[in-house]
């Protein structure tokens, strides 16, 4: 598999179809699972992980876990192709950054990737278009099943998988869906959805994950406790009760700004608009920021010469590596701040 | 009875057995105390007990194990990564990990969920912790209403499903 091919389409996560994906961009499980037997990666040395490398990547090997899926080794990689993988959730920032024998399995597709010596020895990770964590947990049981038949995971009675941190202890499940929120940002009312969260002891994250800032108002909500709580509990509490009411929350603010702030609203996605179409020069955060606006506007009617599944592609292939992969060059700060622009122009014809 | 060394009133009677025969002893306190009987050898007194348990329930810290022999991590190794070194070590440091454990997840101690392996034992065990946990809950509101009627049935209810099982 070539990194460079991935380019061709937004992958899963953008795709920007499925259930509710106005305001859900997309769903995801992860499970964090060790081997038996092998020190955590904290502990590993150098042979450790490379045996750990070679007897996962046979196992999936081994496993029917559906069509094609492959073996990428990160080590030999250039960084640009690493941080494409990241810009397309199919790895972590700290995969991407780290040390020594490390890989992950791809399906084709790219609802399923799996990282092999990251904090835990496997993280097993199923992503869906829109809301689909039902889908997502009927895909990724199955393949935990199979690959413990294999690899037989570090498992303890009382505090069931074990990870490395003890906070992934039990279930081992990260349960995270990525939001688009415009409205409630533009209305203010963002700070209580913030609020309710963590009253219900769930993280709100920016569009990578920890440590990342909420850009292009994407909000990736997950859960943080994993002990004490079956699975199904979990995603029952995310599917019927946390993601219905900030969807509702945010269709009732663009109703809002609709019907009563009108000209303002307009005035806001016009003005992205008219920005991508002109701008000589952009960044990654303002792209993003702008394309939020476009995207709001094109679900709510306002923008009709614009394709959603173009803007939800923007998203995607301006984001530094992806550009650089798709000029098939490697560019500096400025340079990228410009080919963006030019790019965007030529996607959205300029104005 | 009467003590085997003076004329009070015996209080201690002690059975020691020394190559295979059997003696007995009957003291009072005080020529107990001069023998030094009443605090025998692999007996810990009340209130040592008392402060050890009081202690081990309160998250104060007594010295924690030394070093994993697998890993090689120790406890403050740990506290300063918050990360383990291997399985053995949530074993190893069980008692002082369990309160840490225990605040990250919102006050749960047990797995409940998925499990590798013998699937339906430990699903008979985790539904009894599913239910379990319901019923509590439902005592709790029970108990916030002041339904007390229902929350009695509840804690009889509770306490049979605990009977059942060791959960």
């Amino acid at each position: 598999m070539q990194v460079r091919d991935l380019t061709k389409g937004t992958g899963e996560w953008l795709r920007g179809i499925g259930p509710k994906s106005d305001v859900v961009i997309s769903s995801r499980i992860r499970l964090a699972r060790n081997v038996a037997g092998f020190p955590f990666l904290t502990r590993c040395t150098a042979r450790d992980r490379q045996a750990l490398q070679v007897q996962a990547s046979a196992a999936i090997a081994q496993c029917n876990l559906g069509p094609a899926v492959e073996f990428l080794d990160l080590q030999p990689l250039r960084d640009i192709d690493r941080q494409l993988l990241v810009e397309r959730h199919l790895i972590s920032k700290p995969h991407a950054a780290l040390e020594g024998a490390r890989g992950v399995a791809l399906s084709k597709d790219e609802t399923l990737s799996i990282m092999v010596n990251e904090e835990d020895h496997l993280r097993i990770q199923v992503l869906r278009s829109g809301l689909q964590l039902a889908d997502a947990w009927a895909q990724i049981g199955p393949i935990d099943d199979q690959l413990e038949q294999r690899l037989h995971w570090a498992f303890h009675p009382r505090f069931g998988y074990l990870t490395a941190c003890p906070t992934n202890v039990g279930t081992g499940i990260r349960v995270s869906v990525m939001l688009h929120l415009p409205a409630l940002k533009l209305t203010g009312e963002i700070e209580k959805v913030f609020r309710a969260a963590k009253e219900l002891r769930l993280a709100v994250r920016g569009l990578y994950g920890e440590g990342t800032e909420a850009t292009g108002d994407f909000y990736q909500v997950s859960n943080q406790t994993t002990l004490g709580r079956t699975e199904e509990q979990l995603l029952e509490q995310f599917e019927q009760a946390v993601v219905p009411r900030i969807i509702e929350y945010e269709q009732h603010a663009r109703r809002m700004l609709l019907t009563e702030r009108t000209v303002a609203l307009d005035d806001k996605i016009f003005r992205a608009l008219g920005l991508l179409r002109n701008a000589r020069l952009l960044t990654g955060d303002e792209a993003l920021f702008l394309l939020s606006h476009v995207r709001l506007g094109v679900h709510l009617g306002r923008i009709s010469d614009v394709d959603m599944a173009k803007v939800n592609e923007l998203f995607l292939l301006t984001q530094p590596a992806h550009l650089q992969m798709i000029l098939g060059k490697e560019l500096d700060g400025d340079q990228r701040r410009a080919a963006r622009a030019h790019f965007i122009r030529q996607k959205l014809g300029a104005g | 009875m009467k003590c085997d060394q003076c004329s009070r009133p015996a209080t201690v009677h002690l059975t020691e057995i020394r190559g295979g025969k059997k003696f007995e002893k009957n003291l009072c306190e005080q020529c107990a105390a001069k023998l030094g009987s009443t605090q025998g050898v692999g007996h810990t007194p009340i209130n040592e007990l008392l402060s050890k348990f009081v202690m081990e329930h309160s998250g104060v810290q007594t010295e924690p194990p030394a070093a994993c022999e697998h890993c090689g991590i120790t406890w403050a190794e740990f506290r300063q990564t918050g990360l383990l070194g291997c399985a053995t070590d949530y074993d190893l440091f069980e008692r002082d990990l369990a309160p840490l454990i225990q605040r990250a997840h919102e006050g749960a101690t047990h797995h409940l969920g998925k499990a590798p392996g013998s699937k339906a034992e430990t699903g008979a065990i985790q539904k009894r912790h599913v239910d379990l946990a319901k019923m509590k809950k439902e005592l709790r509101r029970a108990v916030e209403a002041e339904d007390y009627e229902r929350a009695a049935a509840l804690r009889d209810e509770i306490r049979d499903v605990e009977q059942q099982g060791a959960v």
